[in-house]
C-alpha cells in the first residue's frame, strides 16, 4: 500500500539508532529496508515490509530535518523544533561527526577545498563509503576547519566546546584540521602503511608540544594575533631550530655524541653493530629534518622524511620496536651531556614529538 | 478600563538571514494589541539581537483582552524597501486574567511564517494588571477558567454541575473575500489565523458569561470546533460544561493514577467502598461508621454517609445511604412485600425518573460533555444516544445573528435529548458534536450517552430534593449501579435481553452496553480492554445540492446499521460485551461517505457473558460449502478462544448460579438462560438514534436486527464472505501492546513514566476508478491496521505499553484520497505487577463455594436486619476490604484487590523514600517536591542533562500524566495555525511538509506551555488537521487546529496530608499484599 502521505511526529522525537547509522551511512531507503529486514527486526514486532519502509521514510525525514542543527550542535540544545532528550542529542552529534578511518585517511592532509571534494567519488569508490557519507563527512572536517581556524585558544577544546564531541572524536578532529592546516603529505606510497590514529597521534604531539599555543601564554606582540592558537606550529621554534645542526656539522661533536650513545648501548641490543654503523646517518637524517622545517614544503614533508631518513633504515636493518625505543632514548638523553651543545631546550622540544612520533610509526 | 497589558521584547536567537550580502539580519519587532502598535529599535547586523525593549504597556478593556491575541512580529529593517517580515507569534493572554492560573507569560517562543515556517525563536515577557470592575453589565468574562478535560481537573473539586453552554460564531472566511485575489498567500493566511484566534477569544468571553449567569466559575470538557464552510463562511462554535469548582489544597491532590476525583480519593475509599456484598459483615462493621453504604434494611436516609470535608461526590455513600429503599432487593423495608423486581420496578423507576428529571427538566439540555465522573454522579447508564443531520449550506447573511446554524444545533440537541429520554433517561453524558462538509453539504453529528445521574449535583437538586427523591434510588453498588437498565423493563425502548446483574442480582442489566463514556473508575470489569474498530466506505454518486443531500441521508442509516453490526460483531469475537468511548464518524467525500467507529470494548461483569458467533450458509446441501462454512466457524472460534487468553478474560464461574434461586426473588423471567455462561446466540443492539435529513424529517432507525438471529452470520454471497473475512483480518496485538481509545485502559493500573504522544497522518490516493463498495471497505480498513501496525513496530521500544486515547479521524480531502490522522499517547505500564497479578491469580472457584459466599448475604439479609452490615456492592477495589482473611474467596475480587493493593503499596514505598529529595524541574513552584530517585527520569531529563535551557514538556491527550500529579492548571491551550507552500517538491513533498508542521506545531504548543510556567499539556487534542495539496503546482496548504490545558505537574509524592482512611488502606492493602 502505497501512501500519498504517510507521517508520524511524536512530541519526544523518536530515533531508531540502527536507522540513524544507515542514514549516515548514506544508504537510500529501499537499501536500509533491505538492510533491517535482513537484520530480522520485523519478527521482532510482527511488522511488515510496509510497515518498516514506512518507518524508515519517517526516520529519514526526521534526520534530514535535524541535519540543519547537527550543523552547529550547540543550536540542537536550545532548539525548539524537536524535543529530543540530552543524551539522545549527544548520541546524534557524537555519531554525526564520527568518520570513517579509511575516509579520512584519504583526505588526511589535503585542502579541504572544492577540488579535493570533486574527488570523493573516487574516494568513496576506493574506500567503499558511499558519496553520500563521503560528502558527510568532508563537509564536517571543513566545517569544523572553518570554525576553530580563525579561533584563539587550545585547539582540542576549541573544537569539544563548539561541537559538543566526546574527547576523543574531538582530538581525532583536531588532528584533522592541524593536517589541513598544515598540509602535511600523507598520501605517498611510502606512507600508505600508516594509519589514521597512527597520525591523529602524531598530530597530538605536535600540537601540544610544537605550536604557540603549546608554550602557554603568548607574548604581548602575539596575544592579538592569530598566532596564539595551536593550528600553527611556532614559527619562532622552527627558527631555533636551525641551531641544532651543529651536532652534525661540528664533526667532533657528532663522534662524541656517538661514543656516548654507543657507550650507553652496547650490549644491550642484538642490533648494536647496526646502529653504530648507521649513526651518523641517522643523526644526520633527524637534524637535517629539524633543520629544514622552516620551510613550508619541509614541513608537508615531515612524516616522509621521518620514514625515509630513518624508519626505513631501521626497518631494513630489522630493529625491533624496542631498539628503536633504546636507541632514540640514549640519542636524545646523550646530547644533554654534551658540553659544547647549548640548546638543550630546543633539542628535547624536538626530540620529545620525533620521538613519540616514530614510536609510533615504527610498526613491527 | 480595566486592565492594562505589559510587554516586553528581550532578545532573539537562532534568525534567518535576511541580508544575503552580509549574511546577517536587521532585526526589530513590532507588538501589537488591538489597533495599538509598539516598535523596538532596530538591533543591526545580528542573528541573536537583543533588544531589551521598554515595557510596552496597552490600556485596555478587559472584553478586548480576551478576545484579541497580542501580536508579536518580527520584521528585518531595509532602509530602501519595504521592511520584510521574518514571522510572527500570536500570544494568548487569556491565562493572566485568571488568578489562579498564570501570572507572567515569559520565555522563547518560536518566530512562525506561514509560508516559511519556524525562523528562529524570540524572548516575550508578558504581564496583565487587571482592575476590579463592579460593571455588572459588563461583557467579559474574566476569571472563568477553561478546561478540555473532559473530567472534574485534578486539584479541583466540583461543588456544583451546572450543566451544558455552547455557543457559536460566525464570520466571513477570509480566504473567500474578494481582497484574497489581491493580497499575498501570507496575508490571506495572517488574516485568517487572526480572525479565527479572535473569534476562539469571542466565544470564549460568550461562553464565560453564560456560565457566569449560571452561577458557575468554570467550563469542565470545553471543546471548540471550527467549521470551514468555504464560501458560505467561517463557523466557530463551542460546547461545554459549566461547574462550579473550588480548589484544592495542594497538598490533597490526589494520586493520578487512579483516575478519581482529586479529593474524593481519599474519601470514596471510604464510602464507595462498599463492603462486598456483606460477605464480610465483621469488616463492614468495622467501617460503618464511615462507610456509607447501608443495608437495606436501614431506615431511610442514614446520616451514616459522614462525608468528608471537600468531597463534593462522595456521592456514592450520598446515593446509597440515603436511597436505602432499594427497590429491586427484596423489599424488606417499609416499601415492603417481595414482589418481582420485574414488577415493581417498573412504577418505581418512573417515579424516581420523574423526581429526578425535575432537577434537569428546568434547563434546555440535560447534556454534559464530561466523559468521567465524580463517583456517584452516574446513576445508569442507558445507551448512545446520536443524531445526524445533513444540511445544504448557504451563505451567512449576517455574521451577527447566527441563527441558522444556531437553529441547526438546537434541532439536533432536541433530538438527542427525545432520545434520551426514550431511554428513560434525563441527560446525557459524554456528549460531543462534529460536522463533516464537503462542498455545500455538511452533515451535523451529535452522541452521548443517555444516564441517570445523582440529583444531588443538579443546581436545583443540590439541597432541598432531600429524602423523598432519594428514597426511590436503587443503593446501586459502584462496581455495577451504572449498568443497570435505566429504562421500564415492560416498555423497552428497543429489543434487548435483560438478565440479572452478574454482580449484585438484583437489578436487570442488558446483554451489551455502548457508552461514549470512559468506563467508571469503579466498575468491575473482567480481563483487559482493547480497541475495536468498525471501518466502512460507501460509495455515491456525484450530485449537486438538494439531490446530494438526498443521497447522503439515505445512505447514512445503512452505514449506522453497517458499522453497528460489525462493531457487535468484533465485540463477541473478542468475547466481551461492552463499549466505552464509543464515537462514530461519518465523513463525506465528493462520491463516497467514510465511516468508523472506535471504542474500547471491555467486558463488564455485571453483563452476561456474550455469545459466540454462529455461521451459517443460505445452501446447506452443497458439501463443499458445508466444508467451507465449518473451517470458517472454527476460525472464528479459535479466533474468540485466542482473544480470551489474550484479555485475560476469565469470567468468574460462579454466576453460573441462578441468581434468582438465592435471591429469592420469583422469576418469571426463568426462560431468559439468564446468567449462564453458555455463549447466547440472541444479543441485541443498544444504539438508539435518528436521522434527519434538511427537510426535517426525522426517521428512527432500530438497529436490533428485527427477528432474525441476529449472530447467526449468513454466507449468502461473495460479500458476506468477504465481511467475514474482513472481521477475521484484525491483526491481534502485538504481544506486550495493549490499545484502547479511553482514559484509562481496563486491567491496567500500573503505569510507569514512559509517556509518547504522537500524531500520524496518512492519505491514501484511490486509483482504481472502478472500485466497489468491497474494495474499499477492504483499502480502508487495511489502512487503518496498517496505522496501528505502524504504531506498533515504531513504539517498540516502549514494550509494555498501552496506546491510549487512540483518536482516529478520517476525512476524504479529495476526490479519491483518504485521509486518516491519529493522535494518541502511548504509555509504559510495569509488566510484573500485571503478570504477578494474573499468575497467582486462583483458580476460578467451583460452584459450591461460591454458592455459600452468596447466600451468606442474603442470610444476612433475612436475619440480620440489626446488623447494619452492607451488602450492597461487591467489587470494592478498596483497601478496607483487605480484611478478608482468606484468600479463596472470588477470584475476581481478590484480583482487583490485589490491584488496588499494588497501587497502594507503591504509594507506601514512596512515603518511606520521601527524604530523598531532588529539585524538580519546575521553577515557578512555591516548593520543591521530594521525589522518589530513579522515576520519572524524563521529567527531569532536560534540566539534569548537559544544562540545555529548555523545559521539557510532556503532552498528552489524558487527563493526566502517570507517576505525577497536576498542581496548577494554568490555562486552556487553544490554537490555530495555517502553513503553506509554494516549493512542496523542495520541502520533500507533502509528508515532509506536513512532518515539519506538526513538528513545528508541537514546538509552539510546547513553547507556549513553557511560557506560562508550565511542564505539561494534558487533553491535548488535535481538533483539525485540513491538507490541501497541489502536487502538479508544487503546492501545498494545511490547517492545523490543538488544544488542551496547560499544566505544572510534580512528581508524584506521598499526600502528606492523608485523611486516615487512606492510611488504613495502606498498611492494609500491603498487609494483603504480603498475605498473598
Amino acid at each position: 500500500m502505497t501512501m500519498e502521505l504517510d507521517v508520524f511526529v511524536g512530541n519526544t522525537t523518536i530515533m531508531d539508532e540502527e536507522v540513524y547509522q544507515l542514514w549516515l551511512d548514506g544508504y537510500t531507503v529501499n537499501d536500509a529496508v533491505k538492510v533491517r529486514m535482513d537484520g530480522g527486526v520485523m519478527e521482532e514486532c510482527e511488522a511488515s515490509a510496509d510497515v518498516l519502509l514506512s518507518d524508515t521514510m519517517d526516520q529519514y525525514r526526521t534526520f534530514q530535518m535535524c541535519e540543519r542543527l547537527l550543523h552547529s550542535p550547540s543550536k540542537l540544545g536550545n532548539q525548539l523544533l524537536f524535543q529530543i532528550p540530552p543524551h539522545r542529542q549527544a548520541m546524534l552529534i557524537e555519531r554525526y561527526y564520527t568518520f570513517d578511518d579509511a575516509f579520512v585517511r584519504e583526505v588526511l592532509g589535503k585542502k579541504l577545498s572544492k577540488g579535493t571534494k570533486k574527488d570523493l567519488d573516487d574516494i568513496g569508490a576506493k574506500t567503499g563509503v558511499t558519496l553520500k557519507s563521503c560528502r558527510r563527512q568532508f563537509d564536517n572536517f571543513k566545517r569544523v576547519f572553518k570554525v576553530v581556524e580563525e579561533l584563539k585558544g587550545p585547539l582540542v577544546e576549541n573544537i569539544r566546546h563548539h561541537f559538543l564531541l566526546s574527547d576523543k572524536l574531538a582530538r581525532d578532529y583536531a588532528a584533522i584540521v592541524f593536517f589541513a592546516n598544515n598540509r602535511f603529505e600523507t598520501g605517498k606510497r611510502k606512507l600508505q602503511y600508516l594509519t589514521f590514529q597512527d597520525f591523529a597521534f602524531c598530530a597530538g604531539q605536535l600540537i601540544s608540544n610544537w605550536t604557540v599555543g603549546a608554550v602557554g601564554e603568548p607574548a604581548d606582540h602575539q596575544r592579538s594575533f592569530r598566532f596564539y592558537m595551536d593550528v600553527d606550529l611556532d614559527k619562532e621554534f622552527l627558527q631555533e631550530l636551525k641551531e641544532l645542526k651543529v651536532l652534525i656539522t661540528d664533526k667532533d661533536l657528532l663522534d662524541q655524541h656517538k661514543s656516548l650513545v654507543c657507550t650507553a648501548l652496547r650490549g644491550k641490543t642484538k642490533a648494536f653493530n647496526e646502529m653504530e654503523t648507521n649513526f651518523k646517518n641517522l643523526s644526520r637524517g633527524l637534524v637535517n629534518i629539524a633543520a629544514k622545517l622552516t620551510n613550508t614544503k619541509d614541513v608537508r614533508d615531515f612524516f616522509i622524511d621521518l620514514v625515509e631518513k630513518f624508519i626505513e633504515p631501521c626497518r631494513s636493518d630489522r630493529w625491533t620496536a624496542a631498539d628503536i625505543r633504546l636507541y632514540l632514548t640514549h640519542y636524545n638523553n646523550s646530547a644533554h651531556i654534551l658540553d659544547t651543545f647549548k640548546h638543550q631546550v630546543v633539542w628535547d622540544r624536538y626530540m620529545g614529538v620525533v620521538k613519540s612520533c616514530i614510536f609510533k610509526m615504527y610498526h613491527d | 478600563m480595566p486592565g492594562k497589558l505589559k510587554a516586553k521584547i528581550v532578545a532573539g536567537r537562532h534568525l534567518p538571514v535576511m541580508d544575503r550580502a552580509s549574511d546577517l539580519t536587521d532585526a526589530f519587532v513590532e507588538v501589537k494589541f488591538g489597533n495599538t502598535t509598539f516598535k523596538t529599535d532596530v538591533c543591526h547586523k545580528s542573528l541573536n539581537p537583543q533588544w531589551n525593549s521598554e515595557w510596552f504597556k496597552f490600556e485596555v478593556d478587559d472584553e478586548d483582552l480576551q478576545d484579541e491575541p497580542l501580536q508579536v512580529t518580527v520584521l528585518d529593517h531595509d532602509t530602501y524597501s519595504a521592511n520584510d517580515a521574518i514571522g510572527k507569534v500570536y500570544i494568548d493572554i487569556d491565562p493572566l486574567l485568571c488568578s489562579e492560573a498564570a501570572s507572567v507569560i515569559s520565555g522563547w517562543f518560536p518566530i512562525y511564517d506561514t509560508i516559511h515556517g519556524i525562523r528562529g525563536e524570540i524572548n516575550v515577557l508578558v504581564k496583565v494588571e487587571l482592575f476590579n470592575d463592579l460593571n455588572r453589565f459588563r461583557q467579559s468574562s474574566c476569571g472563568v477558567k477553561f478546561f478540555c478535560t473532559t473530567s472534574i481537573p485534578r486539584c479541583y473539586r466540583a461543588v456544583m454541575v451546572h450543566g451544558f453552554v455552547e455557543e457559536l460564531v460566525v464570520n466571513e472566511d477570509p480566504e473567500y473575500q474578494w481582497i484574497d485575489r489581491i493580497r499575498t498567500p501570507r496575508a490571506s493566511n495572517e488574516a485568517r489565523q487572526r480572525l479565527i484566534s479572535l473569534m476562539s477569544g469571542e466565544l470564549q468571553r460568550k461562553i464565560g458569561l453564560k456560565v457566569l449567569e449560571m452561577g458557575g466559575n468554570a467550563v469542565v470538557g470545553y471543546l471548540q470546533c471550527f467549521d470551514l464552510e468555504g464560501e458560505s463562511g467561517l463557523v466557530v462554535r463551542a460546547i461545554g460544561t459549566a461547574c462550579t469548582l473550588d480548589k484544592l489544597s495542594s497538598g490533597s491532590a490526589p494520586n493520578t493514577n487512579t483516575h478519581m476525583h482529586p479529593n474524593t480519593a481519599p474519601a470514596s475509599n471510604a464510602c464507595n467502598s462498599p463492603s462486598k456484598d456483606g460477605k464480610e459483615p465483621v469488616f463492614g462493621e468495622d467501617l460503618t461508621s464511615s462507610s456509607g453504604p447501608p443495608t437495606p434494611f436501614r431506615a431511610l436516609p442514614t446520616t451514616s454517609s459522614s462525608p468528608p470535608p471537600f468531597s463534593p461526590s462522595k456521592p456514592c455513600s450520598r446515593q446509597s445511604s440515603s436511597s436505602d429503599t432499594d427497590l429491586s432487593l427484596t423489599p424488606k423495608t417499609g416499601m415492603g412485600s417481595g414482589g418481582s423486581v420485574g414488577k415493581e420496578a417498573g412504577p418505581l423507576k418512573t417515579l424516581l425518573r420523574q423526581q429526578t428529571q425535575t432537577a434537569l427538566e428546568q434547563r434546555e439540555f440535560p447534556f454534559f460533555t464530561l466523559t468521567s465522573f465524580p463517583p456517584g454522579f452516574l446513576v445508569h447508564v442507558g445507551g448512545v444516544v446520536s443524531a445526524r443531520s445533513v444540511k445544504l449550506l448557504d451563505r451567512i447573511h449576517n455574521p451577527d445573528e447566527p441563527e441558522t446554524r444556531d437553529a441547526w444545533w438546537e434541532e439536533i440537541r432536541q433530538e438527542i435529548k427525545s432520545h434520551a429520554k426514550a431511554l428513560g433517561c434525563h441527560a446525557v453524558v459524554g456528549y460531543s458534536e462534529s460536522t463533516s462538509i464537503c462542498e455545500e453539504v455538511c452533515i451535523l453529528s451529535a452522541s452521548g450517552t443517555a444516564a441517570i445521574l445523582n440529583p444531588r449535583y443538579m443546581r436545583e437538586g443540590c439541597l432541598d430534593i432531600g429524602i423523598t427523591d432519594h428514597r426511590f434510588e436503587e443503593p446501586s453498588p459502584p462496581s455495577c449501579g451504572f449498568c443497570h437498565i435505566p429504562y421500564d423493563e415492560l416498555n423497552m425502548p428497543f429489543p434487548a435481553q435483560l438478565t440479572y446483574c452478574y454482580l449484585c442480582r438484583r437489578q436487570k442489566v442488558p446483554d451489551v452496553l455502548f457508552t461514549t463514556i470512559d468506563l467508571p473508575p469503579e466498575a468491575a470489569v473482567t480481563g483487559k480492554g482493547c480497541l475495536i474498530q468498525a471501518r466502512l466506505c460507501r460509495l455515491k454518486k456525484k450530485a449537486q445540492g438538494e439531490v446530494n443531500a438526498t443521497a447522503i441521508s439515505n445512505l447514512l442509516p445503512f452505514m449506522e446499521y453497517e458499522l453497528h453490526t460489525q462493531l457487535m460483531n468484533k465485540l463477541k469475537l473478542r468475547s466481551m460485551n461492552s463499549l466505552f468511548g464509543l464515537h462514530i464518524q461519518i465523513s463525506v467525500g465528493e462520491n463516497m461517505l467514510l465511516g468508523l467507529a472506535s471504542a474500547t470494548g471491555v467486558y463488564l461483569t455485571a453483563l452476561p457473558a456474550p455469545g459466540g458467533i454462529q455461521i451459517a450458509g443460505k445452501t446447506p446441501g452443497e458439501l463443499s460449502n458445508e466444508h467451507h462454512i465449518l473451517t470458517i466457524q472454527k476460525r472464528i472460534n479459535d479466533t474468540i478462544a485466542k482473544n480470551k487468553e489474550l484479555y485475560q478474560i476469565n469470567p468468574p464461574k460462579l454466576f453460573a448460579l441462578d441468581p434468582e434461586v438465592f435471591c429469592g426473588i420469583n422469576m418469571e423471567l426463568t426462560e431468559e438462560v439468564v446468567g449462564s455462561p453458555i455463549p447466547e446466540p440472541r444479543q441485541r443492539s443498544r444504539l438508539f438514534r435518528s436521522h434527519s435529513e434538511s427537510s426535517d424529517e426525522v426517521s428512527e432507525l432500530d438497529l436490533s436486527h428485527g427477528k432474525k438471529d441476529a449472530f447467526v452470520l449468513e454466507i449468502d454471497d461473495t460479500d458476506a464472505v468477504e465481511d467475514i473475512h474482513s472481521l477475521l483480518t484484525d491483526a491481534p496485538t502485538p504481544t506486550g501492546f495493549y490499545s484502547c481509545n479511553t482514559e484509562i485502559m481496563p486491567g491496567i493500573n500500573n503505569w510507569t513514566s514512559g509517556v509518547q504522544m504522537f500524531t500520524s497522518v496518512r492519505v491514501f490516493r484511490l486509483s482504481n476508478a472502478n472500485l466497489t463498495n468491497q474494495g474499499l471497505n477492504k483499502i480502508f480498513t487495511d489502512l487503518c491496521e496498517n496505522l496501528l501496525k505502524s504504531f506498533y513496530f515504531k513504539l517498540r521500544s516502549m514494550i509494555p505499553c498501552c496506546l491510549c486515547q487512540l483518536n482516529f479521524t478520517v476525512a476524504v480531502p479529495e476526490e479519491e484520497l483518504i485521509q486518516v490522522t491519529v493522535t494518541a499517547v502511548a504509555m509504559t505500564f510495569d509488566k510484573d505487577q500485571t503478570q504477578e497479578k494474573t499468575a497467582d491469580k486462583p483458580p476460578t472457584k467451583g460452584g459450591s463455594e461460591t454458592e455459600e459466599q452468596l447466600q451468606f448475604p442474603l442470610e444476612l439479609c433475612a436475619d440480620s436486619s440489626s446488623a447494619n452490615c452492607q451488602p450492597t456492592s461487591k467489587i470494592s477495589g478498596v483497601p478496607e476490604s483487605t480484611n478478608v482473611s482468606s484468600r479463596d474467596r472470588c477470584s475476581t475480587w481478590l484480583e482487583l484487590l490485589r490491584l488496588k493493593a499494588h497501587t497502594m503499596r507503591r504509594g507506601s514505598v514512596k512515603t518511606s523514600r520521601r527524604t530523598q529529595s531532588l529539585a524538580h524541574s519546575v521553577s515557578s513552584l512555591e516548593r520543591c517536591s521530594p521525589l522518589p530517585e530513579g522515576r520519572s527520569r524524563s521529567l527531569r531529563s532536560s534540566r539534569s542533562f548537559g544544562g540545555s535551557s529548555v523545559t521539557v514538556v510532556k503532552m498528552t491527550p489524558l487527563s493526566f500524566l502517570p507517576g505525577t500529579r497536576i498542581i496548577k492548571y494554568l490555562g486552556i491551550i487553544n490554537m490555530f495555525f495555517i502553513r503553506e507552500t509554494t516549493s512542496l517538491r523542495e520541502e520533500g513533498g507533502v509528508s515532509g511538509f506536513l512532518h515539519t508542521f506538526i513538528a513545528e506545531v508541537f514546538s509552539m504548543v510546547r513553547a507556549h506551555v513553557a511560557a506560562l510556567g508550565g511542564n505539561a499539556v494534558v487533553s491535548y487534542s488535535m481538533k483539525e488537521c485540513m491538507l490541501m495539496e497541489n502536487p502538479n503546482k508544487n503546492q501545498a496548504q494545511c490547517l492545523i487546529n490543538v488544544s488542551g490545558d496547560a499544566v505544572i505537574c510534580v512528581r508524584e509524592t506521598d499526600q502528606e496530608p492523608t485523611p486516615s482512611t487512606t492510611n488504613i488502606g495502606h498498611t492494609s492493602a500491603s498487609a494483603t499484599d504480603e498475605a498473598t
